[in-house]
């Protein structure tokens, strides 16, 4: 995995701890860009990161035009895997890649914890 | 009938463990008293888990409170237990006729046909399934009293979600430009909000997929998200087309992907249709 700078990486530890997970990022969340990493070899970081960034945005203002409310998770399923989003307070985004047959749940928790961490 | 209420409860006061709940909950349900029979079925239930008839009595009540989704849940749980239980047969058959899935429909009446082959109004229904002269009208595959409801017909074309639940609130078909082509959406105040979600949630779609490509994923097959408020899961019903539900938060996520895999097959069927 790629490292994480000083500070962030405790908190990325909580996501990619979890089995199953191929890596965690820390993204801005008005700008996609990458803040800090722990990535498998070969995941395109920052693209992936302006794409969920993008995504995130997109379902906030959708969600909050439904009168849902402010996003608080977002899982996007795939056949080979999942990507979960958490946003913290501060506007960074906490960002896990996964396998398919991954514990979303303790995922799920695991963000949750890193966006309070954040802050 | 009071007098009979009160005896059946009496009967099931003295002996918890009696089939009587069968009796009980089914007279209250005639009687219009759902709560009452909704909680004498689940009960029941409780203490019975593996009696197709409990299932079975608890998903006529559901079906009659329109839970339509839970009611599906129950009836497949009954033939999981009876595979020719004639009341689930009967029942599903009803679910798929609303939604517009005539063929399943057809098939689960058939089926009833096997172990009820002298009831009439099988027979009756399986016609109207078929295209046939139903008789007097379309008469209910679901179990007696379950009356037939205006929304009981083959999917309308206007309607892509005619007859599933939140079809008027909380189902929303749209294009990859985000323009709507069927179902409603409104707020928790009421308000109707199909357009400005469908603006924002426009090339959404598409990027989701090229968001799952980048990460090797394959095939990107839903999208859910946790509001404050509410619940939203978006779905590809084909390649382009993208289905949203929302549910409040009372409804768990899990169930809410449930809830979008029965909406997607009945969008998929209006989109084919409209092809």
């Amino acid at each position: 995995m790629t490292a994480a700078p000083a500070g962030y990486g405790r908190v990325l530890d909580l996501v990619t701890r979890v089995r199953g997970v191929r890596g965690a990022m820390l993204v801005a969340g008005d700008d996609g860009l990458v803040v800090a990493e722990q990535l498998m070899e070969g995941i395109k970081g920052p693209a992936v990161a302006a794409l969920a960034a993008s995504l995130a945005s997109r379902l906030r203002r959708a969600m909050e035009a439904a009168g849902l409310g402010a996003g608080q998770f977002w899982h996007l399923q795939a056949e080979q895997g999942a990507l979960l989003v958490v946003p913290a307070p501060s506007g960074v985004v906490v960002v896990a890649v996964a396998e398919s047959d991954v514990n979303v749940g303790l995922v799920r928790l695991e963000l949750l914890r890193a966006a309070e961490a954040v802050g | 009938m009071a007098d009979d209420v009160k005896a059946l409860s009496a009967e099931l006061a003295q002996d918890p463990d009696s089939l009587v709940f069968l009796r009980l909950g089914e007279l209250l349900r005639h009687k219009g008293h759902l709560d009452a029979a909704h909680r004498v079925a689940l009960t029941g239930l409780e203490r019975h888990p593996h009696l197709a008839d409990a299932h079975d009595l608890y998903a006529r009540i559901l079906a009659d409170k329109h839970d339509f989704e839970r009611a599906f849940d129950e009836w497949d749980m009954t033939l999981r237990i009876a595979p020719d239980h004639l009341g689930a047969l009967k029942g599903l058959a009803f679910l798929y006729f609303k939604v517009g899935d005539v063929q399943q429909a057809a098939a689960h009446l058939e089926a009833a046909q096997r172990v009820a082959p002298d009831d009439t109004g099988i027979a009756q229904a399986l016609a109207l399934a078929h295209g046939g002269e139903g008789g007097a009208g379309p008469a209910s595959p679901a179990p007696e009293p379950l009356a037939p409801s205006p929304a009981a017909q083959p999917l309308e074309e206007a309607r892509v979600f005619a007859g599933l639940e939140g079809a008027e609130e909380g189902l929303l078909l749209l294009d990859p430009s985000g323009r709507v082509l069927g179902g409603a959406l409104k707020d928790p105040a009421g308000r109707d909000v199909a357009d400005a979600v469908a603006a924002y949630l426009a090339g959404v779609s598409q990027e989701a997929g090229r968001t799952a490509k980048l990460l090797g994923l394959g095939t990107w097959t839903g999208l859910a998200a946790e509001g404050q408020h509410g619940h939203v899961h978006l779905t590809p019903p084909t390649g382009s087309a993208l289905l949203l539900v929302v549910r409040g938060r009372a409804v768990p996520m899990g169930r809410l992907a449930i809830i979008a895999q029965r909406a997607a097959v009945a969008a998929r069927r209006w989109l084919e249709a409209q092809a």
